[in-house]
C-alpha cells in the first residue's frame, strides 16, 4: 500500500495546489479560520512538503485539518500560486481512506455530514432542500426561515407553480432518471466506496476498538 | 503562468492601474445562455432566479435554456470532503454533456460555489489532459453520455454586469434616497469562490472586484469601503452545517458587520448565495444573543442579492420577487428608495390568501 505521504501526492489537485511552498506564512496572515481557531496553515504546508509519514499520520488523526473554511482567501495571496485550501482537501480525503479521522472529534463528525448532505444529494439531487433544514434544529435560521420550512408548498408554490414537482423551475422535483444517472456516477467513481469507508471506520470506533494513538 | 511584463516595464501607478484592469477583464457572451440554478438560492431565495430569468428574457431579449435535468454540482458535499474531486468532476461534465445535447455553449452559473468549482475543473483539465479523458471515461460509463467544455463560462452577476447600463435605461427606481436626494450607501460583498480561487475569471480580479460595484454604480448608488470588505461571510461548509463549529460562521460575519457599522451602510448587495443567507441570518441571531444591531439608527441593514437589486431597480413588486423570504426586514429600504407595496400582501399567497397561521406570522414581525 502507498505511504500516506504518496497518496497525498497522487491527488490530482496536488501539483496546483502544492508547488513550491516558502513558508513566508502569507496563508496564515489572510486565514479567517486562523483568526478562529489555533490554527496555521503555514506548518500544514510544511509538513506536507517535507512528507514525513509519521508527521502527517499524526495531523491527519487531529482535528487541526478540520479547521480550515474552504474559503479560499489563501489562494490569491500567496507568492507561489500554492493553494493550501486544497491541500487541506487531499489531507481530509487521504484522512478518511484510510481510518484517521475517527481518531478526532472534529474528523469523527464526517458520519454527520455524509448522513446529512451527502444523502441529501442521492435522494433529492440538490445539497440542500427545504424539508431537509429542520427549524428546530437551526434556530439561527430564525422566524422567516420557520415559516417557510412550514408552510413550503404555499411559500415555495408562490414563486413557482413547479416547486416539487418535475419539469424545470425553483426547487423542482429531481426527476428518477436524472437521480439514477447522479448514484451511478457516485458509484464508478469512488463517492460510494468512501462512504462505505466513512460508515463502516465510524463504527469501529463506536465499538471502542480505536484509541487516540493506537 | 506569471505576468512578468508587469514587474519589469516601467510604469505610472495610473497606468499600471489600467494594467492591472486589463489583466482581469473577461469575456462575457451576448445572448443564448444555458442557465444552472444553485441548491442555496433556490432554497433560501426562491424568487430570484426566476426573476433573474425573467429580466434576461423580458427585459433583455435574451434566450435562456433551463434543464429540468440538471442537479446539484455537489459542491457542498465536496467542501465538506464527503464527495471525491473525481465524483464531483463527473457530475459537471455531466452538466456540460446536457448542455451539449441542447445545442448551447454559453454556461451561466447561479452559485458562486459552483462557479469556482466548474472553474476549478476546467483549469484541472487544462493542466492534466488525461485527468480530462479520465472522467470522460467515468461520465459514459455512468450515463452513456459526452460533453464539450463550454465556449463561455460565467457567473450569473457577470451577465448583470455586461447589461448593467441596459438595465440603467429601462430603470423604474434608482438607488438614491427618496428624501435627501443622496445615493444609497451600499456594501458589495463578492462571494469568495467568485474571484479568490481563479482571479482571472472575476471582473476585476480578488482584491478589486468591480463585477457589483458596477451594478451599484450604473443604478445611482455609491459603493462603501471598509476594512473586512474582503472578508469571508463565514459560511465555511462543514463549520457552518455542523452545530458544534457554527460559532466560526457567526464569528466571521460579525466581524464585517462590526467593520462596516460605523460606514452607515444603507444596504448588502451580494452575488453569492450563501454569503447573502448568512448575512441576513446572523444578525438576527446577533440581536437574539446579545443585542447587537448594526445598521444606522439602531436598524438592521438590509441584505440583498444581484437579482433582487436589478429587480428593485426595474420596479418588479418586492413580494413577487421574494424578498419576504429575507430574515431582515427590507421594508426601510424600500421606503427609502420610495418603492411602494402592499403590506398586507407579505406573507399572502398569490390570491392574497395569507400563507400559515396568524400567530406565526406575527412571530416574524
Amino acid at each position: 500500500m502507498e505511504s500516506v505521504s504518496q497518496q497525498i501526492k497522487s491527488d490530482p489537485r496536488y501539483p496546483e495546489a502544492c508547488q513550491s511552498c516558502m513558508n513566508c506564512g502569507v496563508c496564515t496572515a489572510i486565514c479567517p479560520a486562523a483568526g478562529y481557531y489555533s490554527y496555521d496553515p503555514r506548518m500544514i504546508m510544511n509538513l506536507v512538503t517535507e512528507g514525513d509519514n509519521a508527521m502527517l499520520t499524526e495531523i491527519m488523526s487531529e482535528d487541526v485539518i478540520w479547521y480550515c473554511g474552504q474559503c479560499m482567501s489563501c489562494k490569491p495571496r500567496c507568492p507561489r500560486g500554492n493553494i493550501p485550501g486544497v491541500v487541506i482537501q487531499i489531507l481530509r480525503m487521504v484522512s478518511q481512506r484510510n481510518g484517521l479521522f475517527v481518531r478526532s472529534a472534529m474528523g469523527r463528525e464526517q458520519l454527520a455530514v455524509k448522513r446529512s448532505i451527502g444523502h441529501n444529494i442521492l435522494e433529492t439531487g440538490y445539497c440542500i432542500h427545504p424539508t431537509r433544514v429542520n427549524p428546530a434544529m437551526h434556530p439561527e435560521q430564525g422566524p422567516v426561515w420557520a415559516w417557510m420550512s412550514d408552510n413550503a408548498d404555499e411559500v415555495y408554490g408562490r414563486f413557482d407553480s413547479n416547486y416539487n414537482r418535475e419539469g424545470p423551475g425553483n426547487m423542482r422535483k429531481i426527476n428518477r432518471k436524472s437521480l439514477d444517472e447522479l448514484d451511478r456516477i457516485f458509484e464508478v467513481t469512488g463517492c460510494k466506496k468512501l462512504w462505505d469507508t466513512i460508515e463502516s471506520e465510524s463504527e469501529k470506533r463506536i465499538d471502542g476498538r480505536f484509541t487516540k494513538y493506537d | 503562468m506569471i505576468n512578468t511584463s508587469r514587474f519589469t516595464r516601467h510604469v505610472s501607478r495610473k497606468s499600471g492601474m489600467i494594467h492591472y484592469w486589463r489583466d482581469y477583464q473577461k469575456e462575457i457572451a451576448e445572448d443564448e445562455f444555458f442557465y444552472v440554478r444553485s441548491c442555496i438560492r433556490q432554497n433560501f431565495f426562491p424568487g430570484a432566479e426566476n426573476l433573474f430569468i425573467d429580466i434576461l428574457r423580458n427585459k433583455l431579449g435574451k434566450k435562456v435554456f433551463e434543464d429540468a435535468d440538471h442537479t446539484t454540482c455537489t459542491g457542498i458535499g465536496y467542501h465538506s470532503d464527503i464527495v471525491p474531486i473525481e465524483t464531483t468532476m463527473t457530475v459537471i461534465a455531466r452538466q456540460f454533456a446536457l448542455m451539449k445535447e441542447r445545442g448551447y455553449r454559453n454556461l451561466v452559473i447561479s452559485c458562486v460555489t459552483s462557479f469556482g468549482l466548474y472553474s476549478e475543473i476546467l483549469d484541472l483539465w487544462k493542466h492534466d489532459p488525461a485527468l480530462k479523458t479520465k472522467i470522460e471515461g467515468y461520465l459514459s460509463e455512468a450515463t452513456g453520455r459526452s460533453f464539450d467544455e463550454p465556449a463561455n463560462m460565467v457567473h450569473a452577476s457577470d451577465i448583470l454586469y455586461k447589461f448593467r447600463y441596459e438595465i440603467a435605461e429601462q430603470a423604474v427606481n434608482r438607488l438614491v434616497n427618496n428624501e435627501t436626494g443622496l445615493p444609497l450607501r451600499v456594501v458589495d460583498h463578492i462571494g469568495c469562490h467568485y474571484a479568490k480561487t481563479f482571479p482571472e475569471r472575476g471582473i476585476g480580479g480578488s482584491e478589486f472586484p468591480q463585477v457589483l460595484t458596477g451594478l451599484i454604480k450604473a443604478w445611482g448608488g455609491e459603493t462603501v469601503d471598509y476594512p473586512e470588505r474582503r472578508h469571508c461571510c463565514g459560511f465555511g461548509f462543514r463549520q457552518y452545517i455542523l452545530q458544534s463549529s457554527r460559532g466560526y460562521s457567526i464569528s466571521h460575519s460579525r466581524t464585517k458587520l462590526e467593520s462596516m457599522m460605523p460606514y452607515e451602510p444603507d444596504l448588502i448587495v451580494a452575488n453569492c448565495p450563501g454569503c447573502a443567507m448568512f448575512l441576513d441570518r446572523w444578525q438576527y441571531t446577533l440581536e437574539e444573543t446579545d443585542g447587537s444591531v448594526y445598521g444606522p439608527g439602531r436598524t438592521k441593514i438590509p441584505v440583498v442579492t444581484h437579482e433582487e437589486l436589478a429587480g428593485l431597480v426595474l420596479g418588479y413588486d418586492p413580494w413577487e420577487i421574494g424578498l419576504q423570504t429575507h430574515q431582515v426586514p427590507v421594508e426601510g429600504l424600500l421606503d427609502k428608495i420610495g418603492i411602494r407595496y402592499d403590506p398586507e400582501k407579505k406573507y399572502a399567497d398569490r390570491q392574497g390568501k395569507l400563507i400559515g397561521d396568524t400567530v406565526a406570522v406575527t412571530a416574524i414581525v
